[in-house]
């Protein structure tokens, strides 16, 4: 089976493996063929978030994508790359501080539901893999966007019933945050926890609303809209 | 910049104790060789243990008793108490700080039972239990601001001597992998969390790929004292050819073991010890074993342990709804580790230990599910507070010449090893001498013959060597100072195994299966002076 990798030039190696995952097949080639192939690993059951790649410029967890002959495998975009497929995640990681993505007091008294616990169940799955911030398209115009992780991060903590500062939560990310997003979907399709930042962002948008908060880039048409939407005369 | 604090490592125990340093007032800084969320912890599944009696009735005392019972003679009960009583404050600070533990219907934390505990006291989040822990215990870091120092892997202490010639630990030089430079960060105080050596079963291990026992290997070489480092617990239940971790609460909930006949043939819910012990005896037989939860059904399975689902139908090709998943035991989490006191302080002044790299005495010869999540919490509060303590009235000069020469050197050195030997064929030839002659059940022979094997291999050492003479992230090098410091320790682990003629937990000895607490009901001790290792029996 031959594999190919982008590494300074694309390079091509050929592993006899069969229904092997891709963090196998890079394991195989780095301590059998060349000790210099640079790549992240590390729990290899898809928990840890350090093996996201790209494979025919989608992205996946290495450890839980089964390699097919002729692959091309490349690092994350929007990131960058320190050798081969290893890229620096310090800028991405960085808006998990910038969105204040935490709770912001410590709560007392707790009393959650089930239903309570189930409103965010999925969002605390994330392991910080940045798929999706590699697949968002809103960075090719905005360097300065939250980001996918960092907004269902954010919503994680909006949506927690114990979390006492949901105003200033949702201040936070006016600027640059969810109405930057263009709602394309892309980092749902390939988020491997399943998670979708795009419809944590649109909840965000209706928290926002909910508390005031208006679409920046619907203020400057001058207020000349009837209530229904349609203009007035 | 000096640090009042510094913390190797940046998994669970780490964390927590960065956040109590910081919260007592302490410069603090986090050097880990990856990221934090990418650490160990996020592995943890089954729960964390605390007496909250919120499915049915539990106490302290029955939390106390069954650690102590599952730990064989080797815990110690003060600690253990300590431990166990910290514990319902340690699970109401985590649910404080947001994470998004499983509810019951009357909105309490939820619990389960798991190996060895007489009520359901695992409270848990799904089967996410680590990784949930992990991630909250990230974000309280960030709101604190805390300083963190991404893939930066630690090489040795810094340490010096006061005027009485005693040594204290005052920094670490580390390895930036992003620039190849060799750094060193001066601190009042020192942390080492940097986890467990399971990695030395390599393929017949649960672990990621980090748990290569670095700190503990720093810390022994630094003048700090190592304990019990022969007991290594064997999980029950891996994917038998991935060995990826298979949740203990599958047989909490009712998960069976069953062999090639479809017979059960042992206690599910025995501590990890017993029921390993079981399973290899089936697989001594000729037998294939099985994990068996069908009966569980789709909705429990996809409630409660999604990811076990998962994981199943990844890395084994079945989905357990409807198949047996097979298994087999595999290294999971090592006991042993650096010694330490009561305030969580090891050998050498101003060192600190927590999390599975140290030996707190709570886990003795086999540790139960759900404590040890429940350790990082608890001591690395402890840790963090003893810490920023220590650095409070620090006052003591810091010298990092000697070190420095001596670890650039080190790496000068190892550039320029002759790479005639391969050390990842190394790597794996001992993973195979330790899963067979250090495993499960060993003998004498078996040990002896491996302590020649790993002898003869740290004799070669000079021989392997990087083949990468990258400056810029080279990971093969960071691999091979791993393997390094893993063959170190597979000596002292022998050392122990050899030296406790008994079974005990963990340690089974096939050729003298009983336990001897008239001579070691004691722990084994080990330390080097001047590159030369001791070992002896202690309280």
């Amino acid at each position: 089976m031959k594999i190919k990798i982008k590494r300074e030039e694309v390079a091509e190696y050929e592993v006899e493996m069969q229904n092997a995952t891709l963090l196998e097949v890079l394991n195989e080639i780095k301590t059998k063929q060349d000790s210099t192939l640079t790549y992240s690993s590390g729990c290899r059951s898809s928990v840890c978030g350090s093996c996201s790649v790209r494979v025919n410029g989608k992205e996946v967890l290495a450890c839980g994508y089964k390699v097919q002959n002729e692959d091309l495998v490349e690092p994350l975009r929007n990131v960058t790359v320190l050798r081969d497929l290893v890229v620096d995640m310090e800028r991405a990681y960085s808006f998990n501080t910038k969105a204040k993505a935490w709770q912001i007091f410590q709560s007392k008294n707790i009393s959650l539901t089930m239903e309570d616990e189930k409103r965010n169940e999925v969002q605390s799955d994330c392991i910080l893999c940045g798929s999706c911030y590699s697949a968002c398209p809103v960075y090719a115009v905005n360097e300065e966007f939250l980001g996918p992780f960092s907004l269902t991060r954010v919503w994680r903590y909006v949506s927690d019933a114990r979390e006492d500062g949901v105003h200033a939560k949702i201040d936070n990310i006016q600027t640059n945050g969810v109405w930057d997003c263009t709602l394309c979907n892309e980092c749902t399709m390939v988020c491997p926890q399943e998670i979708s930042s795009k419809a944590d962002i649109e909840k965000l948008r209706s928290k926002s609303a909910m508390l005031g908060f208006t679409d920046p880039n619907f203020s400057n048409f001058g207020g000349d809209f009837s209530f229904d939407g349609s203009p007035s005369f | 910049m000096r640090s009042d604090v510094l913390i190797i490592g940046a998994g669970g125990a780490g964390l927590v104790a960065a956040i109590h340093a910081h919260s007592a007032g302490a410069k603090v800084r986090i050097l880990t060789k990856d990221y934090p969320t990418r650490s160990q912890t996020t592995m943890a599944q089954g729960g964390i243990n605390a007496a909250l009696g919120n499915v049915s009735e539990d106490s302290i005392e029955a939390h106390v008793q069954n650690t102590l019972k599952s730990a064989h003679g080797l815990a110690n009960e003060e600690s253990v108490r300590f431990m166990c009583e910290q514990a319902p404050t340690a699970v109401h600070w985590l649910d404080s700080i947001g994470v998004c533990f499983s509810r019951t219907k009357d909105a309490k934390i939820a619990q389960r039972t798991l190996g060895g505990a007489s009520a359901p006291r695992a409270c848990y989040a799904q089967d996410y239990t680590g990784l949930k822990i992990l991630h909250t215990l990230y974000d309280r870091v960030l709101a604190a601001g805390i300083e963190i120092l991404n893939e930066r892997y630690l090489l040795n202490f810094i340490t010096n001597k006061d005027e009485t010639n005693k040594s204290y630990a005052c920094g670490a030089t580390v390895l930036n992998i992003r620039t190849g430079e060799i750094e060193n960060y001066e601190s009042a105080s020192v942390i080492v969390a940097t986890g467990g050596y399971s990695r030395i079963y390599h393929k017949h291990s649960t672990n990621a790929i980090g748990s290569t026992g670095d700190g503990i290997a720093a810390a022994i070489r630094a003048g700090a004292r190592l304990r019990d480092m022969e007991f290594i617990q064997f999980h029950p239940t891996a994917l038998k050819n991935s060995s990826i971790l298979i949740s203990e609460s599958a047989r909490g909930a009712g998960g069976h073991l069953l062999n090639s006949k479809g017979e059960r043939f042992t206690n599910e819910l025995a501590p990890r010890d017993e029921v390993a012990r079981a399973i290899h005896n089936e697989i001594e037989r000729g037998e294939d074993v099985f994990l068996d939860i069908r009966h569980l059904g789709e909705a429990f399975i996809d409630e409660e342990l999604p990811q076990e689902r998962k994981l199943a139908k990844l890395y084994e090709n079945v989905d357990p709804i409807y198949e047996l998943i097979p298994i087999k035991p595999v290294a999971h989490y090592t006991m042993g580790g650096i010694e330490v006191d009561k305030n969580s302080q090891t050998k050498l002044e101003g060192l600190f230990a927590v999390g599975e790299c140290a030996s707190h005495k709570v886990h003795g010869a086999n540790r139960l599910g759900g404590n040890s999540l429940l350790e990082l919490v608890v001591f690395g509060k402890q840790a963090g507070e003893s810490a920023a303590k220590h650095a409070k009235k620090f006052d003591k000069k810091i010298d990092t010449t000697i070190q420095t020469n001596t670890t650039n050197n080190f790496i000068t050195d190892v550039k320029q090893f002759t790479n005639q030997i391969d050390f990842y064929q190394k790597r794996k030839i001992i993973g195979n001498i330790f899963y067979d002659n250090v495993g499960i059940s060993r003998n004498e022979m078996g040990l002896k013959a491996a302590l020649k094997a790993i002898r003869q291999i740290q004799k070669e050492i000079p021989f392997m060597g990087p083949r990468d003479k990258s400056k810029l992230y080279n990971t093969n090098l960071v691999e091979f100072i791993e393997f390094v410091n893993m063959v170190e320790l597979c000596e002292i682990i022998l050392v122990c195994a050899i030296s406790r003629n008994e079974s005990r937990g963990a340690h089974f000895r096939a050729d003298i299966p009983n336990e001897n607490d008239m001579v070691y009901k004691a722990h084994t001790i080990t330390w080097k002076e001047n590159d030369v290792l001791y070992a002896d029996f202690m309280e």
